[in-house]
């Protein structure tokens, strides 16, 4: 219970449980987004309201430019898994565009880890 | 936004961005989060996640998903090397109770920074032990806390029973510099690991 009191305060506003935006669904559509795929919104497209809640349509604005999951969810303030499920309907509707982390194994030149060493050094 | 305005991944259509992922784990109170907090701005994640495992209960009602869930928050961070090139950390919730996340979190990661505090170096086997079996490279960072006694990097790899190719590194997670140089050992370690592997395929 302490948990949720941390952050069911008085200042959180009306509380809906996180699950509840997905519809009580907990598992996404499809394949499940990485940490770090990049999200970005589809330019030029009608967005239909009709069955997005506030929070699709938050995600769209913030997507504008390629944001990660992570990155989204931390800036949403909802839970990843609730964001992975609400990024997977805008995927559905083909309102977003996903481009996927390449495994580190499958870098098409290793050599990218020693300009990212190189970066670090001049931090 | 959070992100300040910036374009961490820059504009250009040409290259596809590469996005890179670092977990930060360890026991709890190793330095996870000073250590995030030394290279990043750190943020929080949320994750609200159906628990499972002794304790959890599974409801089926009607087909409708009712399961118990725990809340936990990660730390991560991102440094942006240049335009399309971003690093992102991952702080692993410490406890093993949480250790579900891991696999996801695991997936795809470049490797592991795993930090030691050798007050309580026994914390830290769990995490050295998963990710020797998953064969996720990662480094030992020793973090050298005030008024602790002082061990060689030596006394901790053989107290950890690690392969000799693990770097061990002695830290100190509040320094921007040392958590760096952490970073680029790991990263270093990883393409090793990686030009090895090239080599006998």
């Amino acid at each position: 219970m302490a948990e949720e009191d941390r952050w069911l305060d008085e200042e959180a506003g009306p509380v809906v449980r996180p699950y509840a935006l997905t519809r009580g669904r907990t598992r996404p559509t499809g394949e499940t987004l990485d940490l770090i795929a990049l999200v970005t919104a589809v330019r030029g497209v009608e967005v239909d309201p009709v069955g997005l809640d506030p929070e699709h349509l938050a995600l769209l604005a913030m997507c504008r430019l390629p944001a990660s999951v992570a990155d989204l969810a931390s800036e949403l303030d909802l839970p990843l898994g609730v964001v992975q499920i609400l990024l997977a309907d805008l995927r559905a509707r083909s309102l977003i565009g996903v481009h996927h982390p390449i495994p580190p194994a499958q870098l098409p030149d290793p050599r990218i880890l020693r300009e990212v060493a190189d970066g670090l050094r001049r931090l | 936004m959070a992100f300040g305005g910036s374009e961490p991944y820059g504009r250009d259509p040409g290259e596809a961005p590469v996005t890179i992922k670092i977990l930060i784990a360890g026991g709890f109170g190793a330095g996870k989060t000073t250590l995030v907090g030394s290279v990043t701005e750190i943020r929080a994640l949320r994750t609200e996640e159906p628990l499972s495992g002794p304790g959890a209960y599974v409801d089926n009602l009607d087909g409708v998903e009712r399961k118990s869930t725990t809340t936990v928050a990660m730390d991560f961070g991102r440094i942006t090397i240049r335009d399309n090139l971003v690093i992102y950390l991952f702080g692993t919730p410490g406890q093993e109770r949480f250790w579900f996340m891991w696999d996801e979190l695991t997936s795809g990661a470049l490797g592991a920074v795993v930090l030691a505090d050798t007050r309580r170096l026994a914390d830290c086997f769990p995490s050295v032990d998963f990710f020797e079996r998953r064969r996720l490279p990662f480094t030992v960072a020793v973090n050298c806390f005030d008024g602790a006694r002082r061990y060689r990097a030596e006394d901790v790899r053989s107290a950890l029973d690690l392969d000799p190719d693990v770097p061990v590194i002695m830290c100190d997670a509040r320094q921007r510099s040392s958590a760096r140089d952490v970073l680029i050992a790991l990263i270093e370690h990883a393409l090793r690991g990686l030009q090895r592997t090239r080599t006998n395929a």
